[in-house]
């Protein structure tokens, strides 16, 4: 789908909130609504940023790692790919304290989802990684270049390019399992919802909602890396003209 | 042109499993010397040039470079396997020219020309970009210096691929086969921004060919490899003109023909 027709449905969810703020029967639920959205927009973004960072370090740390860097990355990836975020989120919340280690449900909400998409995200930056041509290495080894200089400044470059598109699709995956979080306390967005129906029981409103402002905050992140990959492959698409 | 060689392949072997590509091959190649390899496909010529790029591995014998051994050094009187530090301590002697040019896609031509002599040389930007320039006036390029490489055409693309080698400022360049995967339009200003590096007589030249014409006129000598073996070299005269090797004068023939 076009950039345009992304914003454009994007101004009309936006104005679908707006409008529905006007009628007394929607109002009524919208600030608890866009405070559960505040909660539901931190963890993801937060869970994104940790997400990215263990991605790239576990494909690197599995393409070109010492032996047991290697190992170390393979078992992150397989536990956290292998096994569901529910189990995840529990286990961080409920089986740690056990062994003495108390983490507050917000930052373990961050942990364990953000863990699990970087999970995900290390196969797709492996991928990209590897998709950079052979050429690309070779022409940085004849300009003398050190294995980490190639890393840093040719290869990374362009595998970002091509790893935009699948992170995106995982975040937009890591916005909606943060409903998940509502399980270990946190009010995010889903439970407030589902606590304002139960006490309320007008499920039409308040799931209208709720569909609409996780629509428009997963528009927000497709047109975000939609930009991020237009910036990125500046010069690698062919056909522009300075 | 001193007694010394710049380059020396000394009883250097490659294999591929059981495929022998090189067979323990002896060459000399000296300072300022226009060396053209040609041959039929697959004699190995392409792999003399990476292996001495060290893009490639070797199985047998030494190359050396400047009187220094490239693929081995020296501990405690032995030769013994180069390690990283002491290939990038030679290899910044050599620069090579890629058939597929191999430009960084997310850098305009200047950027190119600029990474290594910044990154690997640790040159000030203004330094890099002042020798840059040079070279990208020197190959024609002036006017594209802020342009990606899918702005250039091919023959663009190439040109500044031998500004980005030589912002190296290297001894010997490597050139494997640079016009081949060019439109014939397009060649010849590839060739004539290598006859004026020809001109520069401290820099030694070895290029992989198919344009007979240009080796002819531009070599000082040319190599014939067959099967992994120099079958016969010689002066460009000497070589085109009378040909003792029948598998050359079969080889000049059926390239002659083809045109
Ligand atoms: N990575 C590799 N693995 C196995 N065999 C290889 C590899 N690289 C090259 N070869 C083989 O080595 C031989 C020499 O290859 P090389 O590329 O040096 O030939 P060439 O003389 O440059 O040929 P051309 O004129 O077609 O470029 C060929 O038979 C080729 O198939
Ligand atoms: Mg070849």
């Amino acid at each position: 789908m076009g950039i345009r027709t992304l914003i454009v449905m994007l101004v009309a969810s936006l104005l679908v909130i707006a409008i529905l703020a006007t009628q007394p029967a929607y109002s009524l639920f919208l600030p608890q609504l866009l405070e559960g959205a505040l909660l539901t927009a931190q963890i993801t973004v937060l869970g994104a940023l940790l997400a990215v960072v263990m991605g790239v370090l576990a494909a690197l740390g599995k393409l070109y790692g010492p032996a047991p860097v290697r190992w170390l990355a393979n078992i992150y990836i397989e536990i956290f790919r292998g096994t569901s975020a529910l189990v995840q989120l529990f286990w961080l919340f409920f089986v740690l304290p056990q062994f003495g280690i108390s983490l507050e449900a917000y930052t373990v909400a961050v942990l364990a989802l953000g863990l699990n998409i970087g999970a995900y995200g290390a196969e797709c930056a492996r991928g990209a990684i590897t998709s950079v041509a052979r050429g690309q290495w070779e022409a940085a080894t004849a300009l003398n270049m050190t294995r980490g200089q190639m890393l840093r400044r040719i290869i990374l470059p362009q595998a970002f390019v091509a790893m935009i598109p699948p992170w995106g699709n995982l975040f937009i995956e890591l916005l909606k399992s943060t409903a998940l979080v509502s399980l270990i306390t946190l009010s995010d967005l889903a439970f407030k919802a589902q606590e304002m129906n139960q006490t309320t029981m007008k499920t039409i409103p308040i799931f209208t909602l709720v569909l609409v402002i996780y629509l428009a905050m997963s528009l927000v992140i497709t047109i975000g890396m939609r930009y991020l990959e237009g910036r990125a492959s500046r010069g690698l698409a062919r056909g522009r003209t300075v | 042109m001193t007694d010394k060689p710049i380059v020396r392949f000394d009883k250097v072997s490659k294999r591929y499993g059981p495929l022998t590509v090189l067979d323990s091959l002896e060459l000399d190649i000296f300072r300022g010397e226009k060396v053209a390899i040609i041959g039929p496909s697959g004699s190995g010529k392409t792999t003399v040039l990476r292996m001495l790029m060290t893009l490639e591995t070797i199985d047998d014998g030494v190359i050396w470079v400047d009187g220094e051994p490239l693929t081995h050094m020296e501990r405690n009187g032995k030769l013994v396997r180069a390690d990283q530090a002491h290939i990038r301590k030679i290899r910044a002697r050599i620069g090579m020219v890629f058939q597929s040019f191999n430009l960084f896609p997310h850098m305009t031509a200047m950027a190119n020309c600029i990474e290594a002599p910044m990154t690997v040389l640790g040159m000030k930007r203004q330094d890099a970009e002042a020798r840059a320039a040079d070279l990208l006036d020197m190959v024609g390029l002036a006017q594209k210096k802020e342009h990606y490489p899918s702005q250039l055409s091919g023959g663009q693309q190439q040109r500044v691929a031998i500004a980005r080698a030589l912002a190296m400022r290297p001894k010997i360049m490597l050139f494997d086969e640079v016009t081949s995967a060019l439109d014939p339009e397009l060649v010849g200003e590839v060739l004539q921004v290598i006859r004026k590096l020809g001109s520069e007589h401290d820099l030694t030249m070895l290029m992989v060919t198919h344009q007979m014409g240009f080796a002819k006129e531009f070599a000082d000598r040319i190599c014939f490899f067959y099967q992994g073996k120099i079958c016969e070299q010689g002066h460009p005269k000497e070589f085109f003109g009378s040909p003792k090797n029948d598998r050359t004068k079969q080889f000049l023939h059926a390239v002659l023909e083809a045109g």
